[in-house]
């Protein structure tokens, strides 16, 4: 089980306030968390629950307007700019919509090359960045030689959001924090995503952050989950626990939202259908 | 890149707004070799000459070749351009105190004119209670009249004898000598004729374009600076940055900054000002509107997901704004560029008028050129040549950045394509 583990990231009292005066609105409010080493860790909740904004919180993109996170059991420190691109070799995002995640004025080979110059193979030899390129475009089963000259907005969506896999293939951080990674593409490259997910998580032994607003995949993917509700964590615990035995009336609505979820079920037909 | 050009130059109206500016420009550097004089030279002693082409009067009836022509209606031209308003009147005055009826002499119809007046002049009578000089006056207008009919007609060039003092013959002119005009040593055209000073109207204009683009270009290049790094530092890094900058920003939008343009050019005096002073003064008084919408932009552009990604990628701050902010704002920062240009124009002519613009002795603008005009006149006077080219050119350079403004957000901005 997975409490055995080291912590990898928690918080205590994390909460993000957006706007003032009136127009304040608490995305995130006062959650507390621990996710262990190696986990894979399902929030789930509904659009607008404030799931982007925590993750957006893990990965040290906005701050926290209360409560702290702590790092492999340390307070997080990413004040400075030297800190913070510290922070994301160990910390990595796919984000939920792939149109909007790259740069369109830059071609792919670009943010791959990124990536090897991260991972400090700033001076390899031309031939050896091609060929960590190739492998990590192979791993999600993408021609590297198609690629090379192209613009992210030449490809399908399951295709960028495959080459961000490819992306985390390269960088291998110790935690990726999957933001709806399948949401925003056709219904035909969902499963091939969550494949390639799954397999470079296997590999890596990562720990996996998804997050997601289906129950059902949560339930297929993950050790842990946590139900989030208007900002707060409302339950929280094993898969099997939250999901076959849940206690909140938000997570039974939820659960009852997913098909046939009560009746025994084939995974590999509800998922891959 | 030039994929985006390509798209741009397909643009109509982008097409046709920088024909005209380039062909303002063209002219601009090939004016100078046809008329190669100082812009500010004074040509002409008095003001106002019309436009036209200037003959040399001496030249022409010296010219090297005079050729006779017997033209038809070359006495009826002659008499009628020599026949003042005032002899006509006083033709009308004798015609009417002989019985006429005024209704029935037109003093514009010179043939019917001339006719009546052979029939009803007598040289010898006296009208009652006219004076003995006024008779010769009209013997005077009668011999000259005869003298343009008559076919022998002329004039005696003479010249003074430098030894003696006297008169003597030089030449004749008569009536029927023509010259050509390309054998007159001296012809000037001056399309546009002088303004008050009798300085080349045309000229002046062609060098104050260029003087008031290259003043609306540093203008329009200094605000566009200002505006983009701050509204990039404010938007992107925001906190207490923005804080700063939009507390300057809100200054400088609460005082009219025209207001703050003319105590800024009184202040400095009229010898300060040069042209280029003046563009920087304007310049730096209008980048408030660049900083505002350029900082909006990158308000919603920081939380993008590329940006964030750009950032898991362990790019800096710098690298961050210059690759993944600012491509996507440049092509509003050249239509903010263009409209600064445009309006840096507009600025300097706005406070020539008022008479705070630059120096007036160097070089001339299209602000002072209208200011010289208003300070003499001459739209009471008439003198449309004056000031009437240099507001077309002001609205034909504002006209064309305007269109290509247009063209361009159609190209950038999808949604406006039609
Ligand atoms: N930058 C922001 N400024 C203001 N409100 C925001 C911002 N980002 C998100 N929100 C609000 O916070 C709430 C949670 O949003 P989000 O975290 O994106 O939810 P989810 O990812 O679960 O759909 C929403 O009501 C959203 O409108
Ligand atoms: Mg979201």
């Amino acid at each position: 089980m997975a409490t055995d583990k080291k912590l990898c990231l928690s918080g205590r009292g994390v909460t993000k306030v957006f706007g003032i005066g009136r127009q304040k609105l608490t995305a995130v409010d006062h959650v507390d968390f621990d996710f262990h080493e190696g986990e894979i860790i399902s929030i789930v909740g509904e659009s607008g629950s404030g799931k982007t904004t925590l993750a957006k919180m893990l990965l040290g993109l906005i701050s926290s307007s209360e409560g702290e996170i702590y790092f492999q059991g340390q307070k997080r420190d990413i004040r400075s700019g030297r800190k913070r691109q510290e922070y994301w070799k160990n910390i990595q995002a796919i984000f939920q919509d792939p149109f909007s995640a790259y740069n369109t004025f830059h071609k792919i080979d670009t943010v791959l090359l990124d990536c090897i110059r991260m991972r400090g193979g700033k001076h390899l030899p031309q031939a050896r960045k091609v060929e960590l390129m190739e492998e990590a475009c192979g791993f999600v089963n993408l021609k590297y030689a198609e690629l090379t000259h192209k613009y992210p907005f030449e490809l399908s969506g399951g295709q960028m959001q495959r080459l961000m896999i490819a992306r985390i293939f390269l960088l291998k951080p110790k935690i990726l924090v999957a933001d709806e990674p399948t949401s925003m593409i056709d219904a035909c490259s969902r499963a091939t995503i969550l494949d390639y997910l799954m397999k470079l998580r296997d590999e890596t032994g990562m720990t996996l952050i998804f997050i997601t607003h289906d129950i059902g995949l949560a339930y297929y993917v993950s050790d842990t989950v946590y139900i989030m509700e208007r900002g707060r964590f409302v339950e929280h615990g094993s898969a099997d626990s939250v999901i076959l035995r849940p206690r909140e009336p938000y997570t039974r609505r939820l659960i009852s939202d997913v098909p046939k979820i009560h009746e025994p079920w084939d995974l590999s037909t509800v998922v891959f259908a | 890149m030039g994929h985006t050009i390509r798209q741009i130059f397909r643009s109509g109206k982008f097409v046709v707004g920088f024909t005209i500016l380039m062909s303002v420009l063209l002219v601009l550097v090939v004016y100078p070799w046809w008329v190669p004089d100082p812009p500010l030279q004074i040509l002409g002693q008095g003001t106002f000459f019309p436009p036209g082409i200037y003959v040399s009067a001496y030249d022409a009836s010296n010219a090297p070749v005079l050729y006779t022509l017997n033209l038809r209606d070359a006495a009826d031209k002659r008499i009628e351009s020599r026949l003042s308003q005032e002899d006509r009147l006083a033709m009308q005055e004798w015609l009417v105190a002989d019985g006429l009826p005024e209704s029935a002499i037109d003093l514009a119809d010179t043939d019917a004119l001339l006719a009546l007046w052979e029939e009803h002049y007598e040289p010898d009578r006296r009208l009652p209670g006219m004076t003995f000089a006024r008779m010769r006056y009209y013997q005077r207008v009668d011999a000259g009249l005869d003298s343009l009919r008559s076919a022998g007609g002329g004039e005696i060039l003479a010249a003074r004898n430098p030894e003696t003092g006297e008169l003597e013959e030089t030449g004749m002119v008569k009536l029927t000598d023509y010259a050509n005009i390309s054998q007159v040593a001296n012809v000037r055209i001056l399309p546009l004729g002088t303004d008050n000073f009798g300085r080349d109207v045309l000229t002046q204009l062609v060098a104050a374009t260029g003087v008031s683009l290259l003043i609306g270009f540093v203008a329009g290049l200094i605000a566009t600076a200002i505006g983009l790094t701050l509204g990039l530092l404010a938007g992107y890094i925001g906190g207490w940055v923005d804080d700063i900058i939009m507390f300057f920003t809100n200054l400088f939008t609460v005082i009219p900054t025209f207001v703050l343009l003319i105590l800024i050019s009184f202040s400095i005096g009229q010898d300060q000002r040069g042209a280029i002073t003046i563009a920087v003064v304007i310049g730096f008084t209008s980048w408030v509107w660049t900083t505002r919408s350029v900082r909006s932009q990158v308000f919603s552009l920081r939380n993008r997901d590329h940006v964030n990604l750009s950032k898991l990628s362990g790019h800096s701050l710098p690298r961050i704004i210059v690759a993944d902010i600012l491509p996507y704002i440049a092509s509003y920062v050249v239509m903010a560029l263009i409209l600064q240009i445009s309006s840096g124009i507009l600025a300097e002519a706005g406070l020539s008028i008022l008479g705070l613009g630059p120096r007036t002795t160097e070089v001339p603008t299209l602000g002072l050129m209208m200011n010289w005009a208003m300070i003499y006149q001459a739209h009471v006077l008439g003198n449309w040549w004056a000031y009437l080219p240099v507001l077309l050119t002001i609205a034909l350079i504002s006209f064309s950045m305007n269109l290509m403004n247009t063209g361009l957000d159609q190209v950038f901005n999808p949604a406006l394509r039609d």
